[in-house]
C-alpha cells in the first residue's frame, strides 16, 4: 500500500524555495497524438487501418504491415506487469530529484508492449490498467496502476507529480457571485484541499451564497473583483505566494448576439470580465504561481478556467458571450505556453448551458453546479488540460472534433421560411 | 464693484475666514453606483489602469486611464438625464449655462429622522419647518438634504435588500413644492440618487427625476459632508465636465463657507 500523504509543514523561511525542473520534453510530432490524448485524460494507441495493429511506441508507419493509414483510438488499457525496475539515478535533472523512479514493461491485452512509470503498488506479473496523463513538461507519459485499488493509491508520489491533485493544497476560487461557487469548494474540501479562498466582489452590495460560503470550514471569502487591476494584485500580494491551485470561475453572461442589441456595454462587460478578467488574474497571480512549481508537497500546481463550450463554436442566441468565451480560450492557450517552462498546467473546463438565471428559458438537459464541482475535482486528480462537462459540452466538443464547419451550420440554422 | 467684492473675497480665502469645504467622495473602485435589475444596461464603476508609471512604459511619467460613466461617484444630473427632461432647449452638461455652476445653497438637516428611519421622507411639511427658523428658500439656489448618508460605507450605503434599497429621499410633493413654490436651481442628497431608494414606488416613479429634470433643474448626488455646511449663507461650486451632450458628470463639489458658520 501507498504511505498516506501527510499534511505538508509550514514552510523554512531559511530555505530556499526549489527551482522547478522538468522532464523531457522532446517528442515526435507522431507521438504529440498521445500528448494530445493525455491532455483529455485518454488512453489512445494507434491502430492500423489496413492491418489492424495496435502498435507503440508512436511511428509514421504501422510496424505490422508498413501501412501509414494509422488512427488514434481509445484503447483497452488492461494488461500485464512483465518486468520492472527501480531508477536511483539519472542523468537528468528532474529525475534525479526524484529517485527512486520505478519504470517497467507491461504486456497490453492489446497487443504491444509498452515501457511506462509504475505506481508503487503495482507487483510483477499483477494485472494493471495503464493511464495516459501529461507530466510535467505537458507531455504525455504511460503510468501502469494496479488494477485493484490500493489503499491511498493516490498519494503515490510518480502518480502525484503528474496531476494537480487538490490535497493538501490552498485553491483559490475568483467569483463567490457564481452559483457554482459553494459546490466547488464543497468538492475541493472533499476532495483533501486544505484552504479555499473565496474571492467576492462589491461588497458593498448583497451576495447571496456569501452566508453558506462563510459557513464552510476551510473558507475564507476575500475582496476580489477580476474587472478591477488593483483589487487583483492586492489579493496576489496577500495570497499570491501560496496560491497552489487558481479556479477563474469569474463569468459575465447576457444573452443576445450582435444584432439583439444595440450597443456594447454588456459586450464589453463580458470581455472586462471573461477575457480581461483572465488576464489580470494571470499578470498578478501567474508569476509567483509558476515559481512554486516545485515547492513541495503543496507546489503550485494548476489554473483552471470555466469556460462556455461555445468558445469552440459559437451559440448565436448568447453570440456576444460565446466570442469572449473564445478570446479567452484563445488566452488560455497562450497562457499555457506560458506557463509549460513551469510546469503549471492550465485546465479548461468546458460546460454547456448552466442551471442558472441565464439559462433559464432553455431546455434541460442542464449543467448542474454538482456536476462542473465534480468535474472539476476528478480533471484535476487526472491533471487534465482539457475537460468538458454535462451531454451537451462533450457532444458539441465531438461535433466541433469531427467537422468545425458542420457544427457552426448546425448551431446557425434559421428555419425554413414559409 | 465686483473688483471689491473679489478681492475682499480673495483676501477671504487668503485668511481662511471663508473656507472652502469638498463635499464629494473619493472617486475608489469600491465606491457603490446604483444597480439597476440585471436585464437592465448598468451604471460603469470607476475603474483605473496605468499607462506607465516611471517604467519600461513610461520611464519619467506615471499616469492612467480611468472609465467610469457619467454618473459615477459623486455626479451632477443635467435634465437630459430623464426623458421628462429630453426636449428642454440646453439640457446637457456642455449647453448647461455656466452661472448655474456657482450659486447660494441651502441645506435640510434630515439627519436625525434619516438616523432612525432609513426610508426617511423629506415632506412639504419638513422644508416649511426649515423655513420658519431660516426663512424662505430663495429662488434659484440649491437644496440639499443633508441625511449624514454619506458617512454609511461598504453595504449600508446602498442598503439593498431582496425588495430594493432603502435610503431618505423626498415625496413627489417636496420635490413639486421646491420647483413650482420656490423656484429652485437644484436639488442634492448624500446618497447614490436624487430619489430615495424606494423612489421607484412613488408616483411618479422617482419624483425627483421626474420633476426636476422636467423642470430644467439639476440633481447632485453622492455628496459628503453636508454636515459642515450651514443651513444657509454657503456658495456652492458644482460644475461638470464639459461633455459633449453629456447627461451627467462626476465632478469635485465644493462650498465657500463663511468661517464664523461652522
Amino acid at each position: 500500500m501507498t504511505d498516506p500523504l501527510p499534511p505538508p509543514p509550514k514552510k523554512n523561511p531559511q530555505v530556499r524555495t526549489v527551482s522547478p525542473t522538468r522532464p523531457p520534453e522532446a517528442r515526435s510530432r507522431t507521438a504529440l497524438g498521445l500528448s494530445a490524448a493525455a491532455a483529455e485524460g485518454r488512453f489512445e494507441l494507434q491502430h492500423c487501418d489496413d492491418c489492424g495493429k495496435v502498435q507503440y511506441p508512436p511511428r509514421d508507419a504501422c510496424s505490422g504491415c508498413l501501412s501509414t493509414e494509422l488512427r488514434w483510438k481509445d484503447t483497452d488499457a488492461k494488461g500485464t506487469l512483465l518486468a520492472e525496475t527501480t531508477i536511483h539515478t539519472s542523468t537528468k535533472l528532474y529525475f534525479r530529484e526524484r529517485t527512486p523512479w520505478r519504470t517497467g514493461s507491461v504486456q497490453l491485452d492489446a497487443g504491444p508492449v509498452i515501457i511506462c512509470h509504475l505506481h508503487g503498488d503495482c507487483v510483477r506479473n499483477g494485472r494493471v490498467d495503464i493511464i495516459n496523463r501529461l507530466d510535467r513538461s505537458g507531455q504525455a507519459v504511460l503510468l501502469a496502476l494496479p488494477s485493484q485499488r490500493s489503499p491511498h493509491m493516490e498519494d503515490d508520489p510518480q502518480l502525484r507529480a503528474m496531476t494537480s491533485d487538490p490535497k493538501h493544497r490552498r485553491i483559490l476560487i475568483t467569483d463567490a457571485r457564481n452559483p457554482n461557487t459553494s459546490e466547488i469548494a464543497r468538492a475541493l474540501s472533499d476532495a483533501g484541499a486544505s484552504m479555499i479562498f473565496v474571492g467576492l466582489s462589491e461588497t458593498w452590495r448583497p451576495s447571496p451564497t456569501l452566508d453558506a460560503l462563510s459557513a464552510m470550514d476551510k473558507v475564507d471569502v476575500l475582496p476580489l473583483d477580476v474587472t478591477d487591476t488593483h483589487s487583483v494584485q492586492k489579493l496576489a500580494g496577500a495570497i499570491g505566494g501560496k496560491t497552489d491551485i487558481l479556479i477563474n470561475n469569474a463569468r459575465f453572461l447576457r444573452p443576445g448576439g450582435v444584432l439583439a442589441r444595440s450597443d456594447t456595454s454588456f459586450a464589453k462587460e463580458e470581455m472586462e470580465v471573461n477575457y480581461f478578467g483572465l488576464m489580470r488574474l494571470a499578470q498578478s497571480f501567474g508569476p509567483v504561481m509558476a515559481s512554486r512549481t516545485a515547492d513541495g508537497v503543496n507546489a503550485s500546481v494548476a489554473w483552471v478556467n470555466i469556460l462556455s463550450v461555445h468558445a469552440l463554436s459559437s451559440q448565436p442566441e448568447f453570440g456576444c458571450f460565446s466570442a469572449s468565451n473564445a478570446a479567452a480560450r484563445s488566452l488560455s492557450q497562450s497562457l499555457r505556453a506560458e506557463f509549460r517552462a513551469s510546469g503549471l498546467r492550465v485546465m479548461n473546463l468546458y460546460c454547456g448551458p448552466t442551471e442558472d438565471e441565464w439559462y433559464q428559458p432553455l431546455p434541460p438537459p442542464k449543467v448542474t453546479p454538482q456536476a462542473v464541482a465534480r468535474t472539476l475535482v476528478t480533471g484535476l486528480q487526472n491533471g487534465l488540460e482539457e475537460t468538458y462537462c454535462g451531454d451537451v459540452a462533450k457532444d458539441v466538443f465531438e461535433r466541433f472534433r469531427d467537422n468545425p464547419l458542420i457544427l457552426e451550420r448546425e448551431t446557425t440554422l434559421a428555419g425554413d421560411g414559409a | 464693484m465686483s473688483e471689491t467684492i473679489l478681492s475682499d473675497l480673495a483676501k477671504a480665502l487668503g485668511d481662511q475666514s471663508i473656507k472652502v469645504i469638498d463635499l464629494t467622495h473619493t472617486l475608489d473602485p469600491d465606491f457603490p453606483v446604483i444597480i439597476l435589475p440585471p436585464e437592465f444596461n448598468q451604471c460603469a464603476r470607476f475603474r483605473m489602469e496605468e499607462i506607465s508609471a516611471y517604467d519600461h512604459r513610461g520611464p519619467a511619467w506615471k499616469w492612467h486611464n480611468i472609465t467610469l460613466s457619467e454618473h459615477t461617484g459623486t455626479h451632477f444630473d443635467a435634465p437630459a438625464h430623464w426623458i421628462s427632461g429630453r426636449d428642454l432647449p440646453n439640457n446637457s452638461v456642455d449647453t448647461i449655462n455656466p452661472a448655474n455652476f456657482v450659486g447660494p445653497v441651502m441645506v435640510i438637516d434630515c439627519s436625525e429622522g434619516s438616523a432612525t428611519n432609513e426610508d426617511f421622507e423629506l415632506t412639504p411639511e419638513l422644508i416649511l419647518a426649515w423655513e420658519e427658523e431660516h426663512g424662505e428658500i430663495p429662488k434659484d439656489s440649491w437644496v440639499l438634504m443633508r441625511t449624514d448618508w454619506s458617512k454609511k460605507t461598504g453595504a449600508d450605503y446602498l442598503n439593498m435588500r431582496d425588495d430594493g434599497p432603502h435610503s431618505p429621499g423626498p415625496t413627489p410633493d417636496a420635490i413639486r413644492f421646491l420647483i413650482h413654490e420656490r423656484n429652485i436651481r437644484g436639488f442634492g442628497t448624500e446618497t447614490v440618487g436624487t430619489d430615495a431608494g424606494q423612489g421607484s414606488h412613488y408616483t411618479p416613479p422617482y419624483p425627483a427625476h421626474f420633476y426636476l429634470h422636467g423642470a430644467g433643474k439639476f440633481g447632485l448626488q453622492c455628496l459628503a459632508n453636508l454636515d459642515l455646511l450651514p443651513p444657509r449663507g454657503a456658495i456652492l461650486l458644482a460644475a461638470p465636465l464639459k461633455i459633449k451632450d453629456g447627461t451627467g458628470s462626476p465632478l469635485r463639489v465644493m462650498a465657500l463657507v463663511q468661517g464664523n458658520d461652522i
